[in-house]
């Protein structure tokens, strides 16, 4: 007789009426195959931890995005924002999609170039645009949003040198009557240091204003913020047509969409309370179309949108290495994945489901990574099935800011696959090595003695 | 030796109900089968060749997770001391 599959013998005690920290049970299926694809069988050919790429949702979102703001307005343009997920692979989708390249820096501006982006198409964000990096933008004519006045007269420097008159937009910062209100990037509009550097770049002659930029926050659950802040650059660039009789081309509402995650601490999980995109589009699009333009001079409306095209389509592979209890008796679940490679768990209580068939009996678990450092925690109270050391699990949502924000720390970053849509997986990051990490350090001679 | 609360009701569905200090509790099916041997007076190292013989797992991930579910039943007064 065959023998029957194993789950841990585990006791619950039952109270009723007690409010329960831990949340109710949501796994109801494990999650066995990606796209056609057996985690079991990618973990064991590419590695654990495994990073997976979906590029039908990828595709899916980015269609659900598009068709959310053009049906509602008539000239929309989405810019992909490269700190999001700079992978060649993902980017060169967002491309395929449409969409131009939004960098902050000059080696993101360089790879946006290398992977063969229309540099005209290329927005350049960010507080920090070397003198090399605003040459180079400039002579190929991209899109410079200024961020500081410092910059302003770096780029009156360059432009009179190159002989080029560059197109620029202004960062503007405002409040939109959310909390905190972010006003580290750009010119503030209400204090009027965004009309004195319109009014600079406007008499300086020497650049031309064509946009006029903001980036009101980061994972924002209140699409009215956004309507707020279409209406007060819609209004500047009202003003800038008035006394300098001068069209603005663009207004480009920068990123930070929410994505379906959970944050921590919130009541109810993301899936269910994060805004769609219809939900954001309707709020930006009533604010435009009810503005100062005629019909016939709308503005394009460029959306840097990045967190909520991606998220979802990333899934982090992994296996268990140990159960444990706590001193207090709570247990404990090791997973091979830590925060070095899933930075995000710092922000939210991931989703993590089972890879293969549980039963519905669930323990509070406190997840951790490998790392031999405290703060390697996944999630600090999720009700999980019973996992048994070896078992696989998935991450939901992890396609945000981990595949640039991790850290090669005390283990070596794992390989990235992107399973295509005819459901066939290809390799678009290799697992690092120690050579990759060895290869740029070097040994002063007189240190690579070692006593015998 | 710690043996079972002989007070101790269990019912199929895993259900467990400690009538001294009214307290219940749910076990899932292999709890309950463990509960059940120890009823029988079968000792840690019977209840283990049971599972062994009866579920796919290794022999250390049994011992610990028997050792660990032992201990739950000792932190929640379901254990009784026999001399």
């Amino acid at each position: 007789m065959e023998k029957q599959r194993y789950e841990r013998p585990v006791i619950k005690k039952l109270e009723t009426g007690m409010p329960n920290k831990f949340g109710l049970r949501s796994e109801y299926v494990p999650i066995t195959h990606i796209e056609g694809n057996s985690v079991k069988e990618l973990l064991s050919t590419y590695g654990s931890p495994l990073f997976v790429i979906s590029e039908r949702t990828l595709r899916q979102t980015m269609e659900k995005a598009r068709t959310a703001f053009t049906t509602r307005y008539p000239k929309v343009q989405f810019a992909w924002s490269y700190k999001t997920n700079y992978l060649n692979a993902v980017c060169s989708v967002f491309h395929q999609e449409g969409s131009w390249a939004e960098v902050v820096s000059g080696f993101e501006y360089d790879k946006a170039v290398a992977l063969g982006v229309d540099p005209k198409k290329i927005i350049f964000n960010g507080p920090d645009k070397s003198q090399e990096d605003l040459k180079k933008s400039i002579g190929n004519d991209s899109l410079i949003h200024i961020d500081h006045l410092d910059e302003f007269y770096t780029i009156v420097n360059i432009s009179d040198k190159l002989k080029k008159k560059p197109r620029v937009a202004i960062r503007v910062n405002m409040d939109t009557g959310v909390y905190p209100m972010w006003d580290r990037f750009g010119f503030n509009y209400e204090n009027g240091q965004a009309w004195d550097a319109i009014s600079k770049i406007m008499h300086s002659k020497k650049m031309e204003l064509v946009g006029l930029h903001c980036h009101i926050g980061t994972f924002m659950l209140a699409p009215s913020a956004y309507a707020i802040a279409a209406g007060k650059l819609a209004d500047l660039a009202h003003a800038i047509q008035q006394k300098f009789n001068h069209e603005i081309k663009y207004i480009d509402l920068g990123g930070g969409f929410a994505s379906r995650n959970t944050l921590k601490g919130a009541y109810l999980p993301g899936i269910d309370s994060s805004p769609s995109f219809d939900d954001f589009a309707e709020a930006v699009t009533t604010a435009l179309i009810n503005g100062p333009f005629k019909t016939e001079k709308l503005p394009l409306l460029i959306l840097e949108t990045g967190r909520a095209l991606v998220d979802e389509a990333g899934f982090l592979l992994g296996t268990v290495i140990s159960n444990k209890r706590s001193s207090t008796g709570r247990r404990i679940t090791i997973l091979d994945a830590g925060v070095n490679i899933l930075f995000t768990s710092f922000w939210y209580d991931h989703k993590i489901t089972p890879a293969q068939p549980f039963t519905h009996y669930t323990e509070e678990t406190i997840v951790y990574g490998p790392l031999c450092m405290n703060i390697d925690v996944i999630r600090e109270n999720a009700s999980l099935p019973l996992l048994n050391k070896g078992d696989h699990v998935v991450i939901h949502h992890v396609g945000a800011y981990n595949m640039t924000q991790w850290m090669q720390f005390i283990t070596l970053r794992p390989q990235v696959i992107m399973i295509d849509m005819n459901d066939k997986p290809h390799i678009i990051r290799d697992k690092e090595t120690l050579g990759n990490i060895n290869a740029v350090e070097h040994i002063p001679e007189h240190v690579k003695t070692l006593p015998r | 030796m710690m043996i079972i609360n002989r007070n101790i009701a269990i019912s199929e569905t895993g259900f467990v109900f400690n009538p001294i200090n009214g307290e219940s509790f749910s076990v899932n099916p292999i709890g309950y089968e463990v509960i059940s041997l120890m009823k029988e007076n079968k000792q840690a190292d019977e209840i283990m060749q049971y599972l062994l013989a009866n579920y796919q797992v290794e022999p250390e991930t049994c011992r610990k997770d028997l050792e660990d579910f032992m201990g739950m039943l000792k932190h929640h007064l379901l254990l009784e001391d026999k001399e």
